[in-house]
């Protein structure tokens, strides 16, 4: 079964606070990984690792850098689902 | 009628009997290398963990710098060279196609007539070395093997090259494996993916460079035409931590262990991000003693783990008779680990 874009979201969010102590309500759509949270590049890496196996799906490596804020993120996934 | 050959008797088990390490005379502080790279002292250490790298003074060869380990290696495991049956060496910054770096190395430590060979499996290099020492050893094939991870990174970097460069470190570690009454060493748990060739290789293969010379004449080789070694670190980091926590797994598995059983944790030196991420993905037990020699040594690819090694029992970190898991992976991409009892 899909995960809604709420549910991708509310995961990332804990993925977020488990790698980088963030709170997981500072995780929203419009925030920069990189900008707003002051995620760096390596553990973007490490996100997207824990996120393609909470949500099974593939991030390929060239499409990281795609993922701007939250919400592209959010984007991605919930396309990716099978 | 059937013709049945002899075969050597098995021996029963196998251990590492002593490690030794040469690091390059040379400490290489970030500030020295960032201008070419537009880089910074804080980028470097924030990324990688690394406050210097050691590299080789320009007259100390890769050949010399086996040399110290290999005999410092002997006199820990209280063996001379004509213990040796096999003299194995994993590098790949031996630029001569051939003889092997091995056999020079045996000449030059007095270890003739033993057997001696390269392997090329990078940063696994030393784990692959370990698994077939073991099983020359236990197969009944070799009494000692002396295994040597060696690397002259520097012979093999381009100052501008923003990849990997900054990473790299020359160094030398080594390791005697001997027969034991008590097993020593556990299965390796090894294996490559040559669909990732592409992440870490050298800029252009040999054969490329003299083809582009046309009428069947050789140029020398110019600086800029000299094959360097590149990297697609993101997508190494997340091969990483993706697939080698597992590989860890098995190796402490296979050996009959859990994760709670480790001591020493003794992961490839690739960057200090890498190592804190295996640990916390590992779970591994909060005394665990980590092997952290890239701060000061640098990425030393095939000699980082026994140099890490080396320098933990050195200075009283780690001591004889605990268990180490150790893990290499790096270009092939490849990858080895194994569960060991330190000398
Ligand atoms: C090499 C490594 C340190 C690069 O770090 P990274 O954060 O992944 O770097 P990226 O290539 O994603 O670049 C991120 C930013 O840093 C900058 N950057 C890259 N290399 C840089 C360098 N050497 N110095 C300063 N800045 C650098 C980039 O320009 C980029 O800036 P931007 O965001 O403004 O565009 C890292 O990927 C790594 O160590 N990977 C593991 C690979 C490894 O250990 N290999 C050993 C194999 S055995």
């Amino acid at each position: 079964m899909a995960y809604t874009e709420q549910e991708i979201l509310t995961g990332l969010a804990e993925i977020v606070n488990e790698e980088t102590g963030l709170p997981t309500d500072s995780v929203e759509l419009e925030k920069s990984f990189t900008d707003d949270l002051d995620i760096d590049s390596l553990s973007m890496m490490t996100i997207v690792t824990q996120a393609e196996d909470k949500f099974g799906v593939t991030i390929p490596d060239d499409e990281v850098k795609n993922l701007v804020t939250v919400g592209d993120a959010v984007r991605f996934i919930t396309g990716a689902q099978a | 009628m059937t013709i049945q050959l002899n075969q050597i008797q098995p021996v029963a088990g196998t251990r590492i009997l002593g490690v030794g390490g040469f690091r390059g005379e040379q400490v290489v502080d970030n500030e020295a290398i960032i201008g070419p790279i537009q880089s910074s002292d804080e980028w470097i250490r924030q990324r990688t963990g690394i406050a210097t790298r050691r590299r080789a003074n320009p007259e100390t060869s890769i050949l010399d710098m086996a040399v110290a380990a290999a005999g410092e290696s002997l006199e820990a495991a209280g063996l001379t060279a004509d213990d040796i049956d096999v003299v194995l060496v994993s590098t790949v910054t031996y630029f001569e196609q051939t003889p092997s770096l091995a056999a020079r190395l045996a000449d030059a430590i007095g270890a003739t007539p033993a057997a001696a060979f390269d392997v090329s499996a990078a940063c696994a290099g030393y784990c692959y070395g370990i698994g077939q020492a073991d099983a020359l050893v236990r197969s009944g094939q070799a009494r000692n093997v002396l295994v040597v991870g060696v690397e002259r990174m520097s012979d093999f970097i381009d100052p501008t090259d923003r990849s990997i460069s900054f990473l790299l470190g020359d160094g030398a570690g080594a390791a005697v494996v001997g027969a034991s009454d008590t097993p020593g060493i556990g299965p390796t748990v090894w294996g490559s993916d040559g669909s990732m060739a592409g992440h870490i290789s050298q800029t252009t293969p040999w054969l490329e460079l003299r083809q582009d010379q046309g009428e069947g004449v050789p140029a020398r080789i110019a600086a800029d035409t000299w094959p360097t070694l590149r990297q697609e670190g993101p997508s190494v980091f997340k091969w990483v931590i993706s697939s080698i926590p597992e590989v860890a797994r098995r190796a402490v598995a296979a050996a009959g262990l859990e994760l709670a059983d480790i001591d020493v944790f003794i992961p490839h030196q690739a960057n200090m991000r890498i190592i804190d991420q295996l640990v916390k993905m590992l779970d591994l037990r909060e005394d665990v003693v980590v092997g952290r020699d890239i701060a000061d040594t640098g990425n030393t690819s095939a000699a980082s783990i026994p140099l890490a090694t080396e320098r933990l029992l050195r200075e009283g970190q780690a001591r004889s008779g605990q268990v180490a898991l150790q893990i290499g992976f790096g270009a092939g991409l490849a990858y080895a680990a194994q569960v060991v009892v330190l000398p």
